[in-house]
């Protein structure tokens, strides 16, 4: 599923600090013709040399939640167009949303999303449903979609309610070792108990009080969380939970680990940066699942991003077409984007050191992924040539319609960053130079 | 500047408020009249924006347009083109083309009012968005109090019900603060908005002690569904523990008020005595409904801008004959 295109020259990345998951150092790197980096070192030479100078040259990003829309929803995002932001976003790797119409639970939906995936600017690595349909009643073809080459499965946009199906689901996972040449599964979970999340459009609490827009309450994450650390403990399977937003489901998921469960976590940039106080202004930009939650929330998410507990930040990135986003807050589609802020985000609201925020966005999310072999590797001679160079302190301001996603539902118009890729390598080729996608 | 739009009583202030009390006064005058009709909106132009069903408003705001004669436009939202499929914005838009000087709007989502104001140019004045706020019958019930009592400084009124769910209560609670009352919500837990922070008032599960202490006692319309999502076991006892029942009425002050936003249900928050009792004010809140609105409408619409200040001559200090009364 590899982008693999032909170049037919070297490129070098000159005057970086090149940083990986064995530390940092100043290092020219040389891509080869063969998709691979040929050599690290000082005083190369190349073909075509890129500055990278005052840059960070890193293992490319990996994004664990990405809605791609197509199949279905090409008018908001296509994989082309998603791929070209992710790129200019830094990513190398997305890891495609299931949620799709049809949705990606069959052996055809999934392989037509690998071909689709096979021009565009990123590897697109697909997930697939854990139930048809996502209906959650019904497994689906797990073993099939892992033999394609699927590694996660979930069911996002929804969890699933049903105790004893994801007990049997998370049995099943642990079976597939035949079918994917011994490499293990991860099953997904989008944390959001029905009962108690029906009909509510923004997190519980002061603000949904004063706006009187009914609320999700915090639980409605923590119990599935709760549900799924135990499932986890009892069949030994691999779960990893989607865009954790409460404080009570990062201290659940510390607890776990520490038991040494394996269980792994996923933060996202709207859940570290921004509160539901945004909904007051009644724009339909900031409503999103799970909700933008409170000030403590916020403080506990960051805390998880901090000591570990969380592995990885991801997007979410949920493009959706202005007229849909214009409607009241209550019909809205929940969603916004987030390909091309990502970093400038992480970098800019977490007190983290650069190599810690690469690590988030990187080796950490692709062993997740279970794509550790091409994506998020070290910076050496020998491996893919999956790199993404960025610049940690240029200062931006964030423009929603600037990016190259088909939508601009971006909740963070306006505000001052720092932060900016400046060119992306994608299995050898720069598909990114400059912040300008190459095609 | 008088404010461009009526979207939350917050907006509003104690200044703004007492202001439009004091034009309801001017305007109650000339509901009074053999003629009730004064020329002062002649030539602007109101739609209604009805997306939800609304009787006792949207009369009052019809009335209240016709004797201030201006000229309106009627949005029936079964019988327009939001049955095509047109979105709220496009609504709007068209709406605005036509030439609109306000837009009166109630929608049963939180926050329309608001996304129509940044939408179009035009005045827009909140008749009811969800759960969120209903500013004009908050605006009426301050004038009904303000009747009874004068200042509503240091009064005490007891707001009872369903607050969770009620638009009714957020602006009440804004507006008898804003005018230096103190407000006690009343209701069993379930009925309580998630969280009171930032609340100006306190909190009673506890009717009974509370009602001897209350200037106004201010009972909220239990809808009837809200068995069904159990937050009540019944209606019954929903009623025991919250209603103003005949035993209730027996032991209420002699010169405290009964109040209810309509439309009530006889029997459940209110007994069938207390709704017509002396101390109801129910039809008097109604009737003050309609120079309320007139009064807000004329403050949005009528003034231009520089003389509007609350501490600028008033109409009425014309006589209201004069003038553009």
């Amino acid at each position: 599923m590899s982008s693999v295109s032909s170049v037919s020259e070297t490129t070098l990345l000159r005057g970086g600090t090149v940083v990986d998951a064995s530390g940092s150092r100043r290092a020219d790197v040389l891509v080869g013709t063969d998709g691979n980096i040929e050599a690290v070192g000082d005083g190369l030479s190349g073909d075509r040399v890129i500055d990278a100078g005052d840059c960070i040259v890193s293992p490319g990003f990996v994004d664990l939640h990405t809605h791609l829309r197509e199949p279905g929803k090409e008018e908001a995002e296509t994989i082309e167009t998603g791929s070209r932001g992710g790129a200019l976003g830094g990513f190398t790797a997305l890891v495609a949303m299931p949620n799709t119409t049809p949705p990606m639970d069959s052996v055809g939906v999934v392989r037509d999303v690998i071909e689709l995936g096979k021009t565009a600017l990123t590897d697109i690595i697909p997930s697939a449903a854990i139930t048809i349909g996502r209906a959650g009643a019904e497994l689906a073809p797990m073993a099939e979609l892992a033999e394609l080459g699927v590694r996660i499965f979930t069911d996002d946009g929804t969890g699933v309610q049903d105790d004893l199906l994801m007990k049997r689901a998370l049995e099943y996972s642990v079976g597939l070792a035949p079918f994917t040449g011994g490499a293990s599964v991860a099953l997904a979970q989008h944390c959001e108990v029905d009962s108690l999340s029906a009909g509510t459009f923004m997190h519980e609490g002061e603000w949904s009080s004063r706006l009187g827009i009914p609320g999700q309450p915090s639980e409605a994450e923590d119990l599935m969380v709760m549900r799924d650390i135990a499932l986890s403990r009892s069949t030994g399977a691999r779960v990893h939970f989607q865009h954790l937003s409460t404080a009570g489901a990062v201290a659940l998921v510390r607890a776990a680990k520490a038991e040494g469960l394996p269980v792994t976590a996923e933060a996202t940039t709207h859940h570290f940066t921004l509160t539901d106080a945004a909904c007051a202004s009644f724009d339909t930009v900031f409503k999103v699942h799970p909700p933008l939650r409170s000030d403590s929330d916020v403080a506990a998410v960051k805390a998880g991003l901090l000591d570990g507990t969380i592995d990885a930040i991801a997007t979410d990135h949920a493009p959706h077409c202005a007229h849909d986003k214009e409607q009241p807050f209550d019909a809205a589609p929940p969603g916004m984007i987030g390909l091309e802020t990502a970093l400038a985000l992480a970098l800019t609201e977490l007190e983290l050191p650069v190599e810690k925020v690469v690590g988030l966005m990187s080796w950490q999310p692709a062993k997740i992924a279970g794509i550790d072999d091409i994506h998020g590797g070290p910076i050496e001679a020998g491996r893919p040539a999956n790199i993404t160079v960025f610049d940690p302190n240029e200062a931006w301001t964030i423009v929603g319609s600037s990016f190259a996603s088909k939508s601009s539902n971006c909740p963070y118009e306006g505000h001052e960053v720092r932060g900016k890729v400046r060119h992306t390598i994608v299995a050898g080729e720069a598909v990114v130079i400059d912040q300008e996608a190459m095609r | 500047m008088s404010p461009k739009h009526l979207l939350s009583i917050d907006d509003l202030g104690r200044d703004w408020i007492e202001e439009i009390l004091r034009l309801t006064d001017s305007f109650a005058e000339v509901s009074a009249r053999p003629i009730p009709k004064v020329p002062a909106l002649r030539g602007k132009n109101i739609a209604w924006l009805f997306y939800e069903d609304s009787t006792r408003t949207r009369l009052s705001f019809e009335t209240a347009a016709k004797r201030l004669s201006a000229d309106t436009m009627n949005f029936s939202v079964s019988s327009s083109s939001v049955n095509k499929g047109e979105s709220l914005r496009d609504t709007c838009l068209t709406i605005s083309a036509m030439g609109v000087d306000a837009i009166v709007v109630r929608h049963k989502s939180a926050g329309v009012p608001w996304q129509i104001a940044k939408w179009i140019d035009a005045s827009i004045i909140n008749a009811g968005d969800g759960w969120h706020q209903h500013p004009t019958q908050a605006l009426l019930d301050c004038y009904t109090l303000t009747q009874k009592f004068g200042s509503l400084d240091g009064r005490h009124i007891a707001i009872v019900g369903d607050i969770k769910h009620s638009r009714v209560a957020r602006s009440d609670i804004a507006a008898f603060t804003a005018l230096g009352a103190e407000v006690t919500i009343v209701a069993p837990q379930t009925l309580m908005p998630p969280s009171l922070e930032g609340w100006n008032c306190k909190v009673s599960h506890d009717l009974d002690a509370v009602l001897p202490t209350v200037d106004a006692v201010y009972l909220l319309r239990m809808q009837l569904e809200r068995q069904q999502e159990a937050l009540v076991p019944s209606l019954r006892e929903y009623t025991a523990g919250y209603g103003l029942t005949d035993e209730r009425l027996e032991h209420l002050g002699a010169n405290t008020l009964i109040m209810h936003p309509g439309p009530m249900n006889r029997g459940v928050e209110i007994s069938q005595k207390a709704a017509d009792d002396p101390r109801s004010a129910v039809t008097q809140q109604v009737a003050n409904g309609v120079s309320v609105r007139m009064a807000v409408l004329f403050l949005l619409l009528g003034n231009n801008g520089s003389d509007s200040h609350p501490n600028a001559p008033r109409p009425n200090d014309q006589g209201p004959n004069e003038g553009i009364l």
